[in-house]
């Protein structure tokens, strides 16, 4: 389907640099105000970061950006999402077809109970991309690479996903999230369940993966925000309290409040 | 699925081509199609659940309610001195001499006289020819009201008498005038003189306490049946079931949840116990013909035996259901009472047993009225084929004396000739899902009312 | 009954033995029950417990053990003349029962005296009208030598009854007399009580292996009897199964009766294909709707609904397919409608109302499997962009699969031990046939029709059911056996 609209999506993207755009967007979990008003412009190759206290809004912020709380009955989601332009919360968008662009990858490693391959071959086959196995094993094997465990498991593609180490669980799941081929990427504390060396590995990999996406990543942890992150965007209570270079932010922070956060003292 | 389309705008090799979110690719279009299939699968699954459900209630509910209503003939009856007390002196002794056959005549005359009396036109000119008409427990229920009352006899007494049961079925629409065509038992005739005298007010349907209270009748007599003694079989059953699973179930459940130790025996035991829920109900009745009856002498078709088979089908329920309110539970409950110097054995009777009392209530009423539907062990201990026709004497008797249970009576009616027994099989469910559905609902206010989250 | 009083004598001693030993135990400690190791209703346990457990054990072995010791004396009493053809020692000793028990009844029924009843030089003839006057049911006549060894067999009994009294309150006053002598403050009472309380908990909790054991041994020594009058080969092999109506032997020494177990077989496995057919989809796309898609309102109305299925008694549903599916079915396939249909009693009725039943059996068990699925794997399928039934077929079902398996034959060995529907809704003749239209039987039904018919117990006809049941038990409990393994594996997987 090339027609006109295609082609006019694919020049706003080369001449606008900001990738998501969120206007207004509050966020009501059944009587729980928990995004009230966010205003936030998400560039296009870049890593942007959330950090906040816990329960600050930035996973359920997150989650806003490819619908995934479409999955929860008591969640309301109000204001403007504009994915190159186009409000995701449109109703002509299919929130499926949303997630083939803005993959996301979770807290928790999940691969599915199935052998290596199938877990990354799983996003290509339901959208799909390929259009016989030979490109199947080709997008399998570059995104294994891309997701840079492809060395570790070349040998043992057919074992079950589920029998990896926990770094390699989460690097398989990114690479599974890659394999769809996605313009933005959304991570959701990716690392909070990783050991120092594996936590190493994955910002490692998602400092590469700015070449080609926009990643947006939530983290508990400041000294990952700054390691891996051009942009940081501070919420707290529900708030978009700030949000700037990641640089300004941690050195000299503009609002109180993320000052205290940052020294420690709200947290 | 890797069968890629000739639509996708994407091959692995060259960078994706961008397409807007606002538009819907045919590929989506096609997924959100067997999306939508898949959901209406579910709902059509759903549905014809409901569905069976629904035709299954409804069933029961349109063939059964019929037996709850039974045909009355009010008729004056003569009690004729000449024939009831020929010595006169109205000693009771010679009243019971007269046997049942000595009062019929006297009721088809009654009837006969009314008919006459009505002045309804009738090719059936004989007394005899109201046989038909009447209930042959009509002469019985005559003579059971002169030896209670030696005085009246002499007098006219108006009786309600019960109707025939292919007249009670006319009434009901389940004998046509095309169906008595080939039955030696009632002519179209008849059904003119029933069709009159349902309009002379002198036949009637009317509420049937006795199906409820009453006893089994005989084969001919599908219009007296009752489910009475039958409910008091149960009754005695449950009791059986209740006072020995509920200790044995709770003691047996108490050690395998706080004292048994992790051994092979307690391995052995637990195994056991989850196959025995799974065995099919036929082998108990089977375990109990050979045991109860074969080798212990325990007397057949007894609600005692039944009751014994049941608890021993019921136990794994029961423990199990326990076992989950025990663990429910929490450990600090229990440390608790052990930290101020209470045995174990305290600890668990003072405080963890009565904290899981509900839910161990509730689990046991739940399982006694699964016993209470059982129908299958009952059949090969005897409680079948049993024709349920005397009261229990007295609570000994309740428990040792032959007797049938609801659902073996149920079958056994089901079982039958005539059809007028169908009718009363599905009031017998009818009566049957009360006393489940009583229980259940017992069940779910207890769990409501004192289930407690830790 | 004099058990009956012999046990409450001995609660009664029991109860004494409690308010004594309490107050013993009190008095020793000088009225100060702080001196006490125990508390005193603890002393008062001990006493109790000594009293009442030896001795009802005692008469419990005995009451085991009397009627063998009682029937092996009695039986060496019977010459051999008088076990006739086709009869054995076990039908001529019910009959000594028999009579024996008639005796004691006329004796408590006033019309016979005690010694009259003992009387060893009684007329046969008229014993036997004299008991059959008093209502009791006696075989025919009463041979000679049955009539003494119904008299011995009296007189042993009530010897034994009488001896075991005796033996039984010696006992149980012994045990007084122990559990008194600990009525002193260091004794250790509540250790002694909860050690035995702990014996009987125990106790309860082998009563299921018990159970088991009993399921086992009656169904094995019952079999070997069957096949030591019916060939092995026959019943396994034979695709026949025609029991002959009055037993008996033909000229080569062979049964009459055709016993083979391959048509019940064929038509329990049919039946039960049906019936998984119907259950399996509907109950499994019912788990999935309401675990996946319905919302809580739809959920909390339709899924208690189905659960009432589930409640429902078997009768109902035979009942059910006998008078309402089956008149149905008729009016489609029989002759007015499609022509394949006989009788509304058929393995289509059975198999569609049992199919009705499992319903909610599969569903539950389904639903429980599903939502034992991670939600964290929906999430990674659902970010990936899948739809939600993608997610379902390739993501959550996949890791369900074990676990719905196990259901699925939790399901069938339910259909395979199914008793009530089939025997109202499938007929009752046994055949090898495709059709399910036909009328067929199964092993569940023929063990009902086999035992509650009129066939003599020791014949073939009869023991032919224990030979079903043991097919029918070792074929559940591996059905059973596999599918918990099955499923607990797979609980483990997600722990």
């Amino acid at each position: 389907m090339y027609d006109v609209q295609t082609h006019r999506a694919e020049k706003d993207l080369i001449v606008n640099d900001i990738k998501i755009s969120a206007k207004n967007v509050q966020v009501h979990y059944g009587d729980t105000h928990a995004i009230k008003d966010v205003n936030v412009e998400i560039e296009a190759k870049c890593v942007t970061a959330f950090i906040g206290p816990s329960g600050c809004g930035k996973s359920t912020f997150l989650r806003c950006l490819n619908r995934m709380n479409d999955t929860i009955d008591i969640c309301r989601v109000q204001g403007e999402i504009l994915l190159d332009g186009d409000n995701i919360y449109d109703k002509r968008v299919d929130p499926v077809q949303l997630r083939a662009k803005v993959g996301m990858v979770f807290q928790k490693p999940n691969p599915f109970p199935k052998s290596i391959y199938d877990n990354i071959a799983y996003g290509p086959r339901i959208h799909g991309l390929a259009r016989n196995k030979a490109e199947l094993d080709e997008i399998v094997e570059k995104s294994l690479r891309r997701g840079a465990i492809w060395d570790e498991v070349k040998d043992r593609l057919h074992a079950p996903g589920t029998g990896l180490s926990g770094g390699q669980q989460q690097r398989l799941c990114i690479a599974r999230a890659i394999a769809t081929e996605p313009e933005v990427l959304l991570m959701d504390e990716p690392c909070s369940a990783l050991d120092p060396i594996a936590t190493a590995q994955v910002e490692e990999l998602i400092d590469e993966l700015r070449q080609d996406y926009s990643v947006v990543i939530v983290t508990h942890s400041m000294q990952q925000a700054a390691r891996v992150s051009q942009k940081t965007a501070f919420f707290h209570l529900g708030n978009l309290v700030e949000f700037g270079e990641t640089g300004k932010i941690f050195t000299n922070p503009e609002d109180p409040r993320t000052e205290s956060y940052i020294t420690g003292r709200i947290g | 699925m890797t069968d890629a389309s000739l639509n996708t705008p994407n091959n692995g090799h060259e960078p994706r081509a961008k397409s807007s979110l606002m538009t819907v690719d045919a590929r989506t279009k096609r997924r959100n199609a067997s999306e939508t299939r898949f959901r209406m699968y579910g709902i059509a699954a759903v549905a014809a659940g409901v569905f069976f459900l629904v035709v299954l209630l409804g069933a029961i509910l349109s063939n059964g309610v019929g037996a709850f209503q039974q045909t009355f003939i009010s008729v004056d009856v003569y009690l004729d001195p000449a024939k009831l007390d020929k010595k006169g002196g109205r000693q009771i002794e010679n009243i019971k001499k007269v046997s049942t056959f000595g009062y019929t005549p006297l009721v088809q005359q009654a009837l006969f006289d009314k008919v006459a009396e009505l002045g309804v036109e009738t090719p059936l000119q004989k007394r005899k020819d109201m046989k038909a008409l009447i209930s042959a427990s009509a002469a019985a229920q005559v003579r059971d009201y002169v030896i209670a009352n030696p005085m009246q006899i002499g007098e006219t007494v108006t009786f309600r008498i019960l109707a025939s049961s292919r007249v009670d079925g006319y009434l009901k629409d389940r004998v046509t005038r095309d169906s008595v065509a080939r039955d030696k038992n009632i002519k179209p005739t008849h059904l003119d003189l029933v069709d009159a005298l349902t309009k002379a007010g002198v036949i009637q349907k009317q509420f049937n306490i006795d199906f409820i209270i009453g006893a089994d009748a005989s084969e001919s007599r599908a219009e007296q049946a009752g489910m009475g003694v039958s409910i008091l079989g149960s009754f005695f059953m449950m009791l059986v079931v209740l006072g020995l699973s509920l200790p044995i179930g709770v003691a047996a459940s108490i050690y395998l949840e706080e004292f048994a130790p992790q051994n092979r025996w307690t391995d052995v035991i637990e195994v056991n116990i989850s196959n025995l829920a799974a065995v099919p109900s036929i082998v108990f009745g089977i375990l109990g013909l050979a045991v109860f009856i074969q080798f212990a002498h325990l007397p057949q078709s007894a609600p005692l035996v039944g009751g014994l088979v049941l608890t021993l089908m019921t136990l794994p329920t029961i423990i199990i259901s326990t076992r989950a309110s025990l663990k429910s539970v929490p450990p600090s409950i229990r440390d608790a009472a052990l930290g101020i110097g209470a045995s174990k054995m305290q600890a668990v009777f003072h405080h963890v047993l009565p904290l899981a009392m509900p839910g161990i209530l509730t689990g046991t009423i739940i399982g006694v009225a699964q016993a209470l539907g059982e129908t299958a062990p009952l059949l090969l201990i005897g409680m079948v084929g049993y024709i349920a026709t005397n009261y229990p004497s007295g609570i000994g008797s309740g428990f040792l004396d032959p007797n049938s249970a609801m659902p073996a009576q149920i079958y056994e009616w089901a079982k039958r000739a005539d059809p007028a027994y169908y009718e009363r099989a599905w009031g017998g469910i009818i009566i049957l899902l009360v006393f489940l559905l009583t229980m259940n609902i017992i069940a779910i206010i207890l769990r409501r009312r004192f289930e407690r989250r830790w | 009954m004099p058990v009956f009083w012999l046990v409450m004598i001995v609660l009664g001693l029991a109860a004494l033995g409690y308010v004594f030993g309490r107050h013993r135990a009190l008095a020793n400690a000088g009225g100060d029950s702080r001196h006490l190791h125990s508390l005193p209703s603890y002393y008062g346990s001990n006493v109790a417990i000594k009293t009442v457990v030896p001795a009802l054990l005692v008469m419990i072995i005995w009451l085991l053990v009397q009627p063998f010791v009682v029937d092996g004396r009695v039986i060496g009493m019977i010459p051999d003349s008088e076990i006739r053809e086709g009869s054995n020692a076990s039908l001529v000793m019910a009959e000594v029962r028999r009579t024996a028990d008639g005796l004691d009844n006329a004796v408590a029924a006033g019309v016979m005296s005690d010694e009259e009843a003992g009387n060893a030089r009684a007329d046969v003839s008229d014993m036997t009208a004299r008991l059959k006057d008093a209502g009791q049911i006696v075989t025919s006549t009463i041979t000679q030598p049955v009539l003494l060894a119904a008299q011995e067999y009296r007189d042993l009994r009530r010897a034994s009854a009488l001896f075991m009294t005796i033996v039984v309150l010696i006992i149980a006053g012994a045990g007084l007399v122990w559990g008194m002598a600990g009525a002193k403050p260091d004794f250790r009472a509540r250790n002694v009580v909860e050690k035995s309380i702990r014996m009987l908990l125990v106790a309860a909790a082998s009563i299921a292996v018990l159970t088991t054991v009993g399921i086992i041994l009656s169904l094995i020594f019952n079999t070997v009897e069957f096949f030591r009058l019916y060939p092995i080969t026959a019943f396994f092999f034979e695709p026949t199964w025609l029991p002959s109506f009055g037993g008996g032997i033909d000229s080569d020494g062979n049964p009459l009766s055709k016993l083979g177990i391959l048509p019940l077989l064929w038509g329990t496995l049919y039946i039960s294909l049906i019936a998984l057919l119907v259950a399996v989809p509907i109950g499994l796309f019912a788990a999935i709707y309401l675990s996946e898609y319905a919302g809580s309102k739809v959920r909390s109305i339709a899924k208690p609904m189905l659960e009432v299925l589930a409640g429902i008694p078997t009768i109902v549903y035979g009942l059910f397919a006998l008078l309402t599916v089956g008149p149905l079915l008729i009016g489609v396939f029989g002759d007015e409608g499609l022509g394949w249909m006989q009788a509304g009693t058929a393995v289509m009725t059975a198999g569609l109302v049992m199919g009705i039943m499992l319903i909610p059996f599969v569903s539950s068990l389904s639903d429980d499997i599903i939502n034992a699925v991670p939600q964290a794997m929906r999430d990674g399928s659902f970010g990936l962009g899948a739809t939600k039934s993608e997610t379902i077929k390739q993501v959550v079902l996949p890791a369900a699969l074990p676990g719905i398996v196990g259901a699925i034959l939790l399901a069938a060995s339910r259909a395979i031990g199914e008793t009530m529907i089939v025997v109202l809704g499938a007929g009752a003749a046994a055949r090898l046939s495709l059709n399910p239209f036909e009328a067929m039987t199964t092993v569940t039904a023929k063990i009902v029709s086999q035992l509650t018919g009129d066939a003599d117990f020791a014949s073939p006809e009869a023991l032919v059911a224990f030979a079903l049941g043991m097919t029918l038990f070792i074929l559940t409990l591996g059905l059973n056996v596999f599918a918990l393994y099955i499923v607990r594996k797979y609980r483990e997987q997600y722990d």
